[in-house]
């Protein structure tokens, strides 16, 4: 999976595979079956932000290890409108589509770290990272 | 140094030549028909029939003025029925490649300068019509993948009858926007044929449910509800039910079940019909009226 370059997320059978490449991922690198579906969901979510709001983008998929443990780190990252209140976008329930306004938040909670950088009319990048227990 | 050895003026000659290599190719595969079609479909391997259209669309073509659109539409069915065969587009172009080969054996006993340089040109345009059978093939190939998706989504999403009045949909394997809305337009139409006034909707089979998972089957219940049915999910295995509560998605007053099993014994008892174990292993049904 590392090293393989960004795979592209412009139509919705992109998002399955996303899903699909992440599982993979996810089992590799030891995920409990739990949280294996906690970062496909999450996964899923950001993937679909990203062709819904931004017209399409991209995610690199990175198994990375740090002295104790293995995890995914996932790289989404669109050159669409961008965020203007990130506050707000990560509140429960508040969308701009007819979503249910949880997947930004959402995703925050399935994973152990996230950052989203957004720059309004440049694009937005969301980093997350999960790591196997 | 001189810029171009080629004078200028053996253009018109050359031009005249080439016509009458051409032609000569022309005279060769009608003449030599008998020769060159079985020869043709010895290498080709592809039915002798559609060969031989193609060879008579080639060579009313060519009394057209290399008018081509005849022969490449024989060649697009060509590639249809391959595709359908499962033949791979390289056999498929190779087959027309083929022609060249034969053609030449016959070129070569004829031996004249004109037949020669003729095949020249004759091999360019076969080169070309190879490349459009090939692409024909990828398009036609694509076309029957998207029709076979299609058909999939429907074989996919059996909506089954458990008990008069009780339906079930067992949702399998991963859930896009599409096939989501596939099952659950099947499931209330399902509702409205068989007058069913309950629906579970079994999930045991989808690895992961998103925000959008999670909204179509609120839809779906909320729809089911203003029909006048009762629907129950079934299905949430442990790792689901975790994800499904981190995300914060709520199902609110929605009735959900672990298995398929007791969503059905919750919908029988709904229904007034209670089922009691025996001491044999054995269940009875006992139908009470309401
Ligand atoms: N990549 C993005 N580019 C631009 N705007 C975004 C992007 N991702 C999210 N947003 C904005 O943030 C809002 C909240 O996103 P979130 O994923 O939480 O909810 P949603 O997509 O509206 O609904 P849900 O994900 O629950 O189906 C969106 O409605 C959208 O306005
Ligand atoms: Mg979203």
């Amino acid at each position: 999976m590392t090293g393989d370059g960004p795979l592209p997320i412009v139509s919705n059978a992109d998002i399955v595979a996303v899903r699909q490449q992440v599982r993979t991922a996810a089992v590799e690198s030891g995920f409990s079956l739990i949280d294996q579906t906690k970062v496909v969901t999450a996964a899923s979510e950001l993937a679909r932000n990203a062709l819904v709001y931004a017209g399409g983008g991209q995610v690199r998929i990175e198994v990375v290890e740090n002295a104790r443990r293995r995890g995914l780190r996932l790289e989404f990252h669109d050159e669409g409108p961008g965020i203007p209140d990130v506050e707000q976008a990560l509140t429960d329930g508040w969308t701009t589509g007819s979503g249910l306004g949880l997947g930004l938040s959402g995703s925050r909670r399935l994973v152990d770290e996230f950052d989203l950088d957004s720059v309004p009319g440049k694009g937005t990048t969301v980093t997350v990272t999960k790591w196997a227990r | 140094m001189p810029v171009s050895t080629v004078p200028f003026i053996q253009e018109p000659p050359l031009t005249v030549q080439a016509d009458a290599a051409r032609r000569r190719i022309e005279e060769l595969l009608r003449a030599e028909e008998e020769l060159i079609l079985p020869r043709w479909h010895a290498i080709a391997k592809a039915p002798a029939d559609e060969l031989r259209e193609i060879y008579l669309a080639l060579l009313s073509g060519f009394q057209e003025g290399e008018d081509l659109t005849e022969v490449r539409g024989a060649l697009a069915e060509l590639s249809r029925s391959r595709a359908r065969q499962g033949h791979t587009p390289s056999d498929t172009a190779r087959a027309v490649f083929g022609l060249k080969e034969a053609v030449y054996e016959t070129v070569e006993r004829d031996g004249t300068a004109e037949a020669l340089l003729g095949f020249t040109w004759f091999s360019r345009l076969i080169d070309d019509l190879g490349l459009f059978t090939f692409e024909s093939y990828a398009s036609a190939r694509e076309k029957i993948i998207l029709d076979q998706a299609e058909q999939l989504l429907e074989l996919s999403t059996p909506v089954v009858k458990l008990w008069d009045g009780i339906v079930a949909v067992p949702l399998v394997g991963t859930l896009d926007s599409a096939r989501t809305q596939v099952v659950m337009e099947k499931l209330l139409q399902t509702l409205v044929d068989n007058g069913a006034e309950h629906a579970v909707i079994d999930i045991t089979g989808v690895p992961a449910v998103d925000t959008q998972v999670a909204q179509h089957l609120l839809k779906t219940v909320f729809a089911a509800r203003l029909m006048g049915a009762e629907c129950v999910i079934s299905g949430i295995r442990p790792q689901i039910a975790h994800t499904i509560v981190t995300l914060g998605i709520e199902f609110g007053d929605i009735v959900t079940k672990a298995s398929l099993a007791d969503a059905l014994a919750y919908m029988l008892r709904r229904r007034g019909i209670e089922i009691s174990q025996a001491e044999r292993p054995r269940i009875a049904v006992r139908t009470e009226h309401r």
